[in-house]
């Protein structure tokens, strides 16, 4: 064991640079020969473009070029891909309209490309962008996904009638029907997952450089996955050939999902490098991030769930409509199916579950994976659905969740999910028991006699992660393997670096990852260093999403340690004269037992590479690399219990306490898990209370900065109480589960819930702002009064 | 932002010579709206006059009120001796204008100027009767404060100093936007020699306006129950994404009793 191995709460060692201003972002590189792009973007929702006119944009000082759409198609730029196929229901593929990086003949929301000045500077290419005259022929608009699919809606791309991009299904229909049909009670909830904004903090940025010698790019970018940008910048945009294309996502200021895909803009930087000779930059200002950003969440749903006398769940049909925007990004197609439909059974022991999920094309920005991606939509459906049916049975809310709580494991749900571990009855003990649920009442009754109204409100989320089965993802339509590398090189001098295919935007995996190594070892932290982010130094990875990064990229880190060990041992017996099942590992030496001889692990580096006496046949070096393929999806669960109070007067809700026992398997660093609970319930507080994309009618962005789109501050969230219920994950070396979406996943519904626990009505929609509350009141004193 | 000629004049003198000269010429003050709508292309000056080193800033009592220079800071008004003796109202509503930067930054007088119709500044200054002094006139709030973002400025003409007398009560409740945290309705109470003023800021479709039923209410009976009983009308009111005119309306009668119990 070692002071700073797993479990221990280690202070993070990137720290030092982001907290005294030298981190190096992609807005901090300055390249020899830099120029700067600016978008020239659609006003309008919807419209043909009829011409552009870039005369005086390229008469100001400084403009270098003006690029547009047609230019780029003819340059073979390939068009931007979507990378899980979905069938539809009638088996019939979904249908995918076409999206070029700069558009060529219609644009489809408001901020779509159109073309791009590249100039000497920033505000020079800005201010040329204003100068192109783009002539548009506008056409009408639709903004909200149910509308989209109205018959005589705007049709937004010709290969998708309808604006459909797929009608999907998952689960038994008929068994499910039917058992709706033999319930006890039925219980009907209708609702809407409000589309968001990710709001990094660090706004997406690129960096072009050609090298017209070698013909080469190097692409600088706020990436989550800079190999797999790589493949499709190569594969499908054929803006160079990989071998040909580094891809560098160096200190990145979070990502929420949002820098997972490879955008319009760092296609037509790599692609202006080459045309204008000019190393190409561009950094998105916040109100093009706003425009820009793939959004999050935007569902409709309506859902009934069936019971028994006995208040069992017997069945779970759920009609979901997801707005997808204007074009699908890279993983806009799996978010509400595979990741969302997939966990509607939620902690519960449900016989029969069907979906439908209808996926539709709208001229706004396109929505995609953010933080949680699909399980968010799910568990706010799932745990509104068992508060709503507890209230309409008159029964307790936890006494009817415990009722159908899977209590064996593995659990094959109806879902395809097949549950590896839990216990789901331990969290709801444990968070009630920190919440002092039995104390509510006492604290209600005290509220009221100030005038305020208090609630309480319940959420047992549980979720997917540690994506995912290169196989069985494979099967269901996803265009890459999910697996992830690392490479161990012990240095001959016995410092370690770790080259890792996950990538850290804020997760602390300089940190995280070389407390692995050191408690396997017992070499000192500061020998370890974490290499990730740069498709020349290490060998290849599917980078960081879907709260994968412990429970994939870690482990591949585990098996690259096993074969450095393996080595090691070998080594260390050939040398100490022993057998090398013998030799022990700890504290940083080679012992054999019942010898007075070991090796300090410099001493060992030092042989592997001088390889002077290594035993017969062995390589010199020591230097592992491994591939981890998951053997199943992850399966972190939890309960969240949240409690508010309401002003009836305005409507404004507080949130008094928040209580969180989650069960993340094995933790590695508890200061830093928990740091991931914080900003995950801050965004799911978000997320009920105060965030919302607002489009209006026409498709105009209404909500383009924080004036009107409001983001969680410090005195909108409450002092978390965080408790921990682990049970070890069996499908991974460590026994990890994921931590960084749960938060975000499971928290909506608690808050919500509260909430509607507070003021006696279930009628309430995120986000819960003080005038929907207020109307919500008055709505239930009398229907008439609130408008 | 498009280029722009900075200009440091030393006096009030100099700063209008400026602003004379050049047409698209505008005041700097605290540059805390003036710059983002500049940033934003929505604001497009030639030049930039900063009042800065014109000898506007400062707070002063005098003949039992206060006149304050049109350059002090939100967080100079917020911290200062001679508010908190004579006009602590005005203090805590400096206080609660945006945030330690804007604080420090933001001035009284670019505040005025502006009128921006959720402003703070424009209801205490309406409720409390304040004079609005400029390079050329003295100006009734009243008069002063015309419409959205529009006021009795002429062209080229600059704010100076802010003239105020103490109130026998005074107190102002806020509700802040969500998301700006600006006023989306912000309510001043005040009893001044003259009489109960009410004056509202965030919720008037023509910016700030004082509130007739509500001062004729609390002259009858100046008690919270008093302002919450009067029926505010939605009409004439704004309605947004934060706010239907129904709901402004209703707050507009809860905020004036929180001010009224702050009295
Ligand atoms: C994040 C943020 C939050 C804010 N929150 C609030 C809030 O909660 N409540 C609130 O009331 N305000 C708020 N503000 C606005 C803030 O108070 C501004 O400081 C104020 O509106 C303008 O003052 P300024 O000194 O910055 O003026 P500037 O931005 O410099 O100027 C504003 C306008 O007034 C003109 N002007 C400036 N001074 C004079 C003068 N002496 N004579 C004539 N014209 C002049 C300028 O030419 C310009 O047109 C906020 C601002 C920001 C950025």
């Amino acid at each position: 064991m070692s002071e700073n191995g797993i479990g221990k709460p280690v202070k993070r060692r990137e720290d030092r640079r982001f907290l005294t201003g030298r981190g190096r972002y992609t807005d901090d590189l300055r390249m020899e020969n830099q120029a700067y792009a600016a978008f020239v973007r659609s006003p309008h929702a919807h419209a043909r473009v009829s011409g552009i006119d870039a005369a005086a944009a390229l008469e100001q000082e400084g403009v270098i070029r003006v690029l547009t759409g047609p230019e780029l198609v003819a340059d073979g730029i390939g068009n931007i891909i979507t990378g899980w196929a979905i069938t539809s229901k009638d088996g019939a593929p979904m249908k995918v309209g076409d999206w070029s990086a700069l558009a060529t003949d219609r644009v489809r929301y408001v901020g779509d490309a159109v073309a791009v000045v590249i100039a000497e500077t920033r505000q020079g290419a800005r201010n040329a962008a204003e100068l192109v005259e783009v002539s548009y022929e506008e056409l009408p608009a639709v903004a909200r996904g149910d509308r989209a699919l109205q018959p005589g809606a705007p049709q937004l791309h010709d290969v998708a009638p309808g604006n459909l991009v797929f009608d999907w299904e998952i689960g038994d229909a008929a068994a499910t029907d039917a058992a709706l049909a033999a319930a006890a009670t039925v219980v009907e909830l209708s609702l809407e997952n409000n589309r968001l904004a990710p709001n990094a903090m660090e706004p997406r940025s690129a960096v072009a450089v050609h090298d017209p010698a070698e013909d080469h790019y190097t692409l600088y970018t706020t990436s989550q996955n800079p190999h797999v940008a790589r493949l499709v910048l190569s594969a499908f945009y054929q803006v160079a050939p990989e071998h040909k294309l580094r891809v560098v996502a160096p200190d990145v200021g979070g990502g929420f999902g949002s820098k997972i895909y490879i955008y319009p803009e760092e296609i037509t930087c790599l692609w202006a490098a080459m045309k204008t000779g000019r190393s190409v930059k561009w950094t998105s200002e916040r109100n093009e991030a706003f425009m820009t950003d793939a959004h999050g969440r935007d569902h409709v749903t309506t859902a009934r769930m069936g019971f028994d006398e006995g208040g069992r769940i017997t069945g779970f049909k759920v009609e979901t409509i997801a707005n997808l925007g204007a074009y699908c990004s890279l993983f806009a197609t799996a978010t509400p199916t595979y990741l969302y439909a997939t966990l509607l059974s939620g902690q519960y022991d449900i016989p029969a579950i069907h979906a439908n999920v209808k996926a539709a094309y709208s001229n706004t920005v396109p929505v995609d994976a953010y933080r949680g991606a699909g399980r968010p939509e799910a568990t706010y459906l799932v745990e509104r659905m068992m508060t709503t049916a507890a209230r309409q049975m008159g029964m307790e809310e936890a006494e009817l969740r415990r009722r159908n709580f899977i209590q064996s494991f593995p659990h094959q749900t109806p879902v395809i999910m097949c549950y590896d571990a839990g216990d789901f009855p331990g969290n709801l003990d444990k968070a009630m028991a920190a919440a002092d649920v039995a104390g509510f009442p006492a604290r209600r009754a005290e509220a009221a006699a100030r005038g305020m109204l208090r609630g309480l409100g319940y959420s047992c989320y549980i979720e997917a992660c540690g994506i995912a089965p290169s196989k069985a993802v494979g099967a269901l339509g996803a265009g890459v393997g999910l697996w992830e590398s690392a490479e161990m090189r012990v240095n001959p001098v016995g410092t370690i670096e770790i080259l890792t295919g996950s990538h850290s935007h804020g997760q602390g995996h300089e940190t995280t990852f070389a407390q692995i190594v050191a408690d396997r070892f017992g070499v000192p932290i500061e020998s370890i260093s974490i290499l990730h982010g740069d498709t020349d130094k290490v060998q290849f990875g599917m980078g960081t999403y879907g709260s994968r990064s412990g429970a994939v990229g870690m482990s591949a880190i585990v098996r690259a340690m096993d074969k450095v060990e393996a080595k090691v041992r070998r080594i260390a017996a050939h040398l100490l004269d022993g057998a090398p099942e013998d030799i022990v590992i700890e504290d940083g030496q080679a012992r054999l037992p019942g010898t007075n001889r070991s090796l300090a692990w410099h001493e060992i580096g030092l042989a592997a590479y001088t390889a002077h006496d290594l035993p017969e046949g062995m390589e010199p070096g020591l230097k592992e690399t491994a591939f981890y393929d998951p053997v199943n999806f992850t399966f972190p669960a939890g309960t969240y219990i949240c409690e508010v109070e309401v002003d009836p007067q305005t409507g404004v809700v507080r949130i008094v306490q928040f209580t969180a026992a989650d069960d993340f398997g094995t933790v590695i660093n508890p200061m830093i898990v928990e740091g991931q609970v914080h900003g995950g319930v801050a965004q799911g507080i978000g997320q009920a209370l105060l965030e919302q994309v607002v489009y209006d009618e026409a498709g105009q962005l209404l909500t383009g900065s924080y004036m009107d789109y409001c983001m969680p501050r410090a005195d909108d969230v409450p002092f978390y109480t965080i408790t921990h219920n682990a049970t070890v994950c069996p499908g991974n070396p460590l026994g990890m589960k994921g931590c960084g979406e749960a938060g975000a996943i499971g928290s909506p519904p608690a808050v919500i819930n509260a909430v509607t626990d507070a003021i006696g009505t279930n009628d309430l929609s995120m986000p819960a702002t003080p005038m929907k509350v207020w109307q919500a009141l008055a709505g239930a004193r009398a229907p008439a009064a609130a408008e | 932002m498009y280029p722009v000629t900075y200009h440091r004049p030393a006096s009030v003198e100099e700063a209008l010579h400026l602003l004379a000269e050049e047409e698209e010429a505008m005041a700097l003050a605290g540059g805390q709206t003036l710059l983002p709508t500049m940033k934003q292309h929505l604001a497009a000056p030639s030049a930039l006059v900063d009042l800065a080193a014109c000898g506007l800033s400062g707070i002063r009592a005098e003949g039992g009120g206060l006149v304050i220079g049109a350059m002090t800071t939100h967080a100079e008004i917020a911290a200062s001796a001679e508010v908190a003796a004579h006009l602590p109202v005005l203090g805590l509503v400096a206080a609660g204008i945006g945030d330690p930067a804007v604080r420090h930054r933001g001035t009284i007088g670019g505040s005025v100027a502006n009128n921006d119709p959720a402003a703070d500044y424009p209801a205490a200054l309406l409720a409390l009767e304040a004079r609005i002094e400029t390079d050329r006139r003295v100006l009734a709030a009243e008069e002063f404060f015309e419409g959205l973002f529009a006021t009795a400025l002429e062209e080229g003409e600059i704010v100076t100093r802010i003239h105020l007398d103490p109130p026998k009560r005074a107190a102002y409740a806020k509700f802040p936007n969500p998301a700006s945290r600006y006023a989306l309705v912000g309510v001043m109470v005040a009893e001044t020699a003259a009489g109960i003023r009410v004056a509202v800021t965030g919720a008037g479709e023509d910016g700030v306006f004082r509130h007739a039923g509500l001062e004729a209410a609390l002259d009858a009976e100046f008690t919270p129950d008093a302002a919450a009983a009067v029926r505010v009308s939605p009409a004439g009111l704004a309605a947004d994404l934060h706010a239907s005119a129904a709901y402004r309306a209703h707050l507009i009668a809860v905020m004036a009793a929180r001010a009224v119990a702050a009295c």
